[in-house]
């Protein structure tokens, strides 16, 4: 278990840098889409991988599923939510005022 | 007792930044009345809360009265205090300034403002990290709109570049968070400093690595060398009293890496201990002689402002960065005059450039500005306060941090770059006054011999360069009353260079024993 939940999350963030280092602004905002959802499954698995665990405290358990991560989780969710439309609003603002989505706004070379 | 005037620096920006949202189709007028109380009522608070910070002890303010370190907790120390007190100096000045028609180029600059001011202050008072991390984010979020303030193809392509580097700086920082939470179980910051000291050795890499990826976050803020190249393009290109305001974001960083590290990662620390002591310094140095190749290197004197913001970041960081008592303060007492001084630099230029309508701010020749005595007499004092001459307080301040740091075996490094820097930052402001003030293209009557065919530059009022004057006075302010605010330094970097001062603040006087058993106390 421990060794595909590694993988699917350093998977995520290989394809999010991947297209974060892309030159157009779309596929930088899927990249840093995937990073957030892949940082967000890293945040919540900073409370260990376990199964029927209760998270409510209760006389016949000793061990219990970690509250504050869902907590983080779901703060860092919110956040990188507003922050992805901010962004996807910036480019098409971009796209309109320098008529391209290169994030360096400029044009490409014509090909040869 | 709680204290309950140690939220009020939150509290208020929020209230009245909601308040000019609510009056967003009202007159502009309104908004800047909002909003020039909001910043005056700030400045009036954190000085009290300067002046209490002073006098005693570190106080905290416990949210919602849970018990630390299971809330938030907001921590006031002396050197929080000052950060609060000059951001709301600053911000008062720089939203003077843009009262005077920056604010008319879009939509919500002022409610945007108080955000920032929030964002910003909230860092500084953040005893937690994961909160310290929405402060950052309500910072980077109200920025982004100041940056893209007014609008135009250039501030937005550099403000994508800051919005995307800063989106996933984001990642990083709840990465480095993720780890620490994960070894030590906390998020406050005293108590991780009391966990990590424990933290058993099997765990020494990780915790060092998280405190690594958290450094590369607090650098991206404070624009050190390999992340510092948004800084010249977000800050050249944005409307002026927004880039004097964000002449204090850059400090924030400076203030985290400086809590951070000598708190969590402190000497005190077990595995953590010293983490950055081999970093700081060299990454400091380096971005300091980047900056001043910038500074030389511009042709815009909006540009060579934005570098003198990195040599500042990189002065202030290459001096803490030999984590001395006295070196912390040295830069403590440097770190309001250089926030000031470069804030008025970029009001200034804001002044020169209204005057040149075909150059702007480049350096090239261009008919006489309007007014070139007034002009003329504030670029001087802006650049002698920078360039750290006499009798100024960047001399005084410079020559503070370059006694600290005598015994450090860095020093060589430090004088030569420090100086060097100064040199290079004064040529390149000289050659800039020489082309501004003095290389002039002839004015039209010379030339056909009739009225102008140019539009007419505005003339100033004492009202429109009030702000930038009022900046530049604090220097010799600074350098009047140097006693004092050197007394105050060094008893604001003892609780800094100590953590257990905070650690007793924070958790109370037990949870401290620790850090001090194994050591033999102090």
């Amino acid at each position: 278990m421990e060794w595909l939940v590694s993988a699917c999350f350093g998977v995520m963030i290989a394809c999010g840098v991947y297209l974060v280092l892309r030159a157009r602004t779309f596929p930088v905002i899927l990249g840093l889409t995937l990073m957030g959802y892949a940082i967000n499954l890293f945040l919540f698995l900073t409370g260990r991988l376990h199964t029927n665990l209760p998270d409510i405290i209760s006389a016949n358990q000793t061990r219990y599923a970690d509250p504050l991560p869902q907590a983080l989780v779901l703060t860092a969710i919110v956040i990188g939510f507003a922050m992805i439309a901010f962004l996807v609003v910036l480019s098409l603002r971009a796209l309109g005022e320098l008529d391209t989505d290169h994030v360096d706004g400029q044009q490409e070379k014509p090909p040869a | 007792m709680i204290n309950h005037l140690i939220v009020s620096p939150l509290l208020l920006p929020l209230l009245m930044g909601t308040v000019i949202i609510l009056n967003a189709n009202q007159p502009v007028a309104r908004h800047r009345i909002l909003g020039l109380s909001s910043c005056l009522a700030l400045l009036v608070l954190t000085g009290i809360l300067l002046f209490q910070s002073a006098q005693g002890p570190i106080q905290t303010y416990v949210l919602g009265d849970w018990p630390t370190p299971f809330g938030i907790v907001m921590v006031l120390d002396r050197l929080s205090a000052m950060m609060l007190f000059i951001t709301a100096l600053l911000a008062l000045l720089c939203l003077a300034h843009a009262t005077r028609g920056t604010d008319r180029e879009g939509k919500n600059f002022h409610a945007l403002f108080q955000f920032q001011l929030l964002g910003i202050n909230g860092a500084f008072l953040t005893g937690d990290i994961f909160n310290l991390f929405v402060f950052f984010e309500i910072m980077l979020l109200s920025s982004y709109g100041l940056v893209l303030h007014g609008g135009g193809g250039l501030r937005t392509r550099a403000g994508m570049h800051y919005v995307i580097l800063n989106l996933v700086g984001s990642s990083i920082f709840l990465v480095g968070v993720g780890i620490l939470y994960a070894l030590l179980g906390t998020l406050n910051m005293a108590d991780l400093a009391v966990r990590m000291a424990a933290a058993p050795a099997e765990n020494a890499a990780l915790l060092q690595a998280a405190g690594l990826i958290l450094f590369a976050v607090f650098a991206l803020k404070a624009a050190l060398l390999p992340l510092c190249f948004w800084l010249p393009d977000a800050y050249g290109f944005t409307s002026a009293p927004v880039a004097a305001l964000f002449a204090v974001m850059t400090k924030v960083g400076v203030y985290v890496i400086l809590r951070v590290y000598c708190l969590v990662f402190s000497e005190f620390a077990g595995v953590g201990a010293g983490l950055l002591s081999a970093w700081l310094l060299p990454a400091a140095l380096i971005t300091l002689a980047a900056g001043a190749a910038g500074v030389a290197g511009s042709r815009d004197l909006r540009r060579i402002t934005a570098y003198l913001v990195i040599v500042s970041v990189g002065t202030l960081l290459a001096v803490i960065g030999t984590f001395q008592r006295e070196a912390i303060a040295a830069a403590i007492v440097y770190l309001p005059h250089t926030t000031f001084m470069t804030a008025a630099m970029f009001l200034v230029v804001d002044l020169i450039r209204r005057q040149r309508p075909d150059a702007g701010s480049e350096l090239i020749p261009d008919r006489p500005v309007g007014q070139p005595t007034l002009l003329g007499l504030l670029f001087l004092t802006a650049a002698v306060a920078i360039g750290g001459l006499p009798p100024l307080s960047g001399f005084f301040a410079k020559v503070m941090m370059l006694m600290t740091v005598q015994g450090n075996n860095a020093a060589p490094w430090i004088w030569t770059l420090v100086l060097g820097g100064g040199l290079l930052a004064l040529v390149a402001l000289g050659r800039a006054g020489i082309i501004i003030f003095w290389k002039l293209l002839p004015t039209d009557d010379m030339r056909n011999g009739q009225g102008t065919s140019h539009d007419p530059v505005p003339v100033y009022a004492l009202a429109d360069v009030f702000p930038a004057a009022f900046l530049l006075g604090i220097s010799p302010l600074l350098v009047i009353f140097g006693g004092g605010i050197t007394e105050f330094a060094l008893a604001a970097a003892d609780h800094v260079i100590n953590p257990v001062h905070y650690i007793e603040a924070v958790l109370g006087p037990d949870r401290s024993l620790p850090l001090l058993y194994p050591f033999g106390g102090e």
